[in-house]
């Protein structure tokens, strides 16, 4: 097994590189370049712009600066926010916690919807209750979104006054009522984002289990005279699980992408909404940092899936 | 009928109707996919003829209706300016429905050469197409998008315009960043179909292999595509949507349903039409696509009994 990961983790190297390139490709081609303002300034003679771009080595070939960019980005060295007047990778770090509480209750929430109602409903396939969680789950996940968070603000701050809308990181309370305030802050956000990803999640978990559900060995299960329970829990839900870890893992960037929107609609501080308001305010170290951070986590949470995928399934470890 | 002996086994036999009218057959069991269609029939008149019926300018200002709830002046109500929601979700609805179908022409273009290429290539290129898109699939998309359009906008308004330069932009990103999936399936597709008899006959006959793609494999393979490409459609709505709903999509004064939420937002609690109409115009749109998607797939996978 820990070899398993050992190679798992050798494999998301290469991965990791070949974003890492396409970023820098991307930003090579734009057009635009941070010293165009010194070529048209008039008092700066065009030998000392040059003398600068050397020193910088902005004329190398795209291979060297490569190399030098990551080589920085290896080193912790993510550059100068121009904006926020400190150093990236501060910036961001201050902001992550607040992402990944939210991604990761949203996650929860998904699953502990998607489990037990694709579960019950591919235990009996084509009943009303499966009719239902299907309709359900497609509406849920044609749903945007940026529309739903506004239908919740409509419904559960302005008109019932339930929840605030604004989620604010100094909270003027203490002990318990501080998490109260906490917790009912984070609600509508993390609904929003749970909602959506608990509505692909269920159709996967549903023809996952639909698949597993007919085969012999299940079928065995029950004529040895184990009950329904055990056998749907024990025996057919641990190998549906795979397929789903997959289809989950591919739908991480996905979830970023729904996780910047929340983060924008309820001026959550996080690395979405940073993202926003640094490509607002042209402050390209940071855009570049974030888009990166996002990249690492969509290859991290691919690492976690293959990990799960070899607990579930211990065949594919020994290979 | 029951219990009665055919004289022939010929005669229970349905008449031989063409694949397309097989294929609309199987369609039509799916309700929701019939309803769909005509709802998305309807959306697409209601936006290419809607400004030759509703004759409001999307640009007229008038103060003194600011905010107006549903009327019959303005069926769909009024934003902070007076102007008139209606007219500019027409408007915007062109857009929002031609950068859905732009994107994915894009993606299944992109996505079929890519699975076609890899699909019968038998060495290191098959392998190196894969690796790549299997890079892609796990790019962070939204913020790549984010990223692109944030590069290369002012370089593209220069050349083709504000509203053209942007359309082109999100088209080529979004269909860009969309195809890995198409890529797959017909990759998939390709692996098996190759070496079937009647391509190996085709062989035989001495087709070369753009012939053996074009004429033989290429069509056997384009069920699963259409799917896909039906799919991609909703999600390049929703991604443009997402886009103008950050503020970083078409110019401000394109409305676009994603950017009328995007100016709705600041006035939910005294103008929560404003922001219903689009919402739900964009909802509507996905979910029929959506539900066609899933009558297709029902009409067009010939190993699904229904």
């Amino acid at each position: 097994m820990s070899q398993y990961v050992l190679r798992r983790l050798l494999i998301a190297i290469p991965s990791l590189l070949g974003i890492s390139l396409v970023l820098f490709i991307v930003l090579a081609l734009a057009p635009g370049d941070p010293f165009s303002e010194l070529a048209t300034n008039p008092n700066v003679p065009p030998e000392v712009a040059a003398a600068l771009r050397a020193k910088f080595g902005l004329d190398d070939p795209i291979y060297l600066r490569y190399l030098r960019w990551l080589a920085a980005m290896a080193q912790g060295d993510w550059g100068f926010s121009f904006v926020s007047r400190m150093n990236v990778d501060k910036l961001i770090l201050q902001r992550l916690p607040t992402t990944l509480y939210v991604i990761g209750s949203a996650q929860l929430l998904a699953l502990l919807i998607a489990i037990p109602v694709g579960v019950f409903a591919a235990t009996r396939p084509y009943s009303i209750f499966d009719q239902i969680a299907n309709t359900l789950a497609f509406i849920g996940f044609s749903l945007p979104t940026f529309f739903t968070g506004l239908l919740f603000i409509l419904v559960f701050s302005i008109t019932l006054d339930w929840l605030p809308f604004v989620y604010t990181t100094d909270i003027k309370a203490t002990g318990i009522r501080w998490v109260i305030e906490q917790v009912r802050q984070a609600i509508m956000p993390v609904m929003v984002l749970g909602l959506f990803q608990a509505a692909s999640m269920t159709r996967f978990v549903r023809s996952a289990m639909l698949d597993v559900i007919r085969l012999d060995y299940v079928t065995t299960a029950r004529a040895k005279g184990l009950g329904q329970t055990r056998v749907i829990v024990k025996h057919a839900m641990r190998n549906a699980m795979i397929p789903v870890v997959t289809l989950v893992a591919l739908q991480m960037p996905a979830i970023f992408g729904g996780a910047i929107v929340t983060e924008q609609i309820f001026r959550i501080p996080g690395i979405g909404s940073l993202l926003i308001s640094s490509i607002l305010s042209n402050d390209t170290p940071v855009v570049m940092a974030v888009t990166f951070v996002f990249a690492c986590l969509v290859v991290l949470f691919n690492l976690i899936a293959d990990v799960l995928y070899g607990w579930l399934d211990p065949r594919i470890s020994l290979r | 009928m029951a219990g009665l002996t055919l004289a022939s086994p010929s005669a229970e036999r349905r008449p031989a109707w063409s694949p397309w009218r097989e294929t609309w057959r199987r369609y039509r069991r799916h309700k929701l996919a019939v309803v769909s269609a005509f709802l998305l029939l309807a959306l697409i008149a209601a936006v290419v003829f809607g400004p030759f019926v509703w004759r409001v300018s999307i640009n007229d200002i008038d103060f003194s209706a600011r905010l107006e709830g549903p009327s019959l002046a303005h069926p769909f109500g009024t934003d902070d300016l007076g102007q008139d929601i209606l007219a500019r979700m027409i408007y915007g609805g062109r857009i929002s429905l031609a950068v859905g179908l732009a994107a994915m022409a894009v993606a299944v273009i992109v996505g079929t050469l890519i699975g076609a290429l890899a699909g019968m290539s038998r060495g290191a290129l098959g392998h190196a197409l894969m690796w790549l898109t299997d890079l892609f699939l796990s790019l962070p998309q939204l913020p790549l998008l984010l990223l692109l359009i944030y590069l290369f906008r002012d370089g593209l308004k220069a050349v083709f315009g504000p509203e053209g330069g942007i359309f082109i932009l999100i088209v080529l990103v979004i269909g860009g960043l969309r195809w890995m999936p198409v890529a797959r399936l017909v990759r998939a597709q390709f692996l098996s179909l190759r070496e079937k008899d009647f391509v190996e006959a085709a062989r035989a006959l001495g087709a070369s292999p753009l012939r053996q793609v074009v004429r033989h494999i290429l069509p056997n393979a384009v069920g699963p595509v259409i799917i896909a490409g039906t799919i991609d459609v909703a999600a390049a709505i929703i991604a443009e949507s997402t886009l103008s709903f950050l503020g970083l999509g078409f110019p401000p004064d394109t409305p676009t349903w994603g950017r009328l939420l995007f100016d709705a937002k600041d006035y939910l609690d005294i103008a929560a039409h404003w922001a219903l109409f689009p919402g739900g115009a964009i909802f509507i749109a996905v979910v029929a696509i959506n539900f066609i998607g899933d009558g297709m797939r029902d009409a067009l996978d010939a190993r699904r009994v229904i």
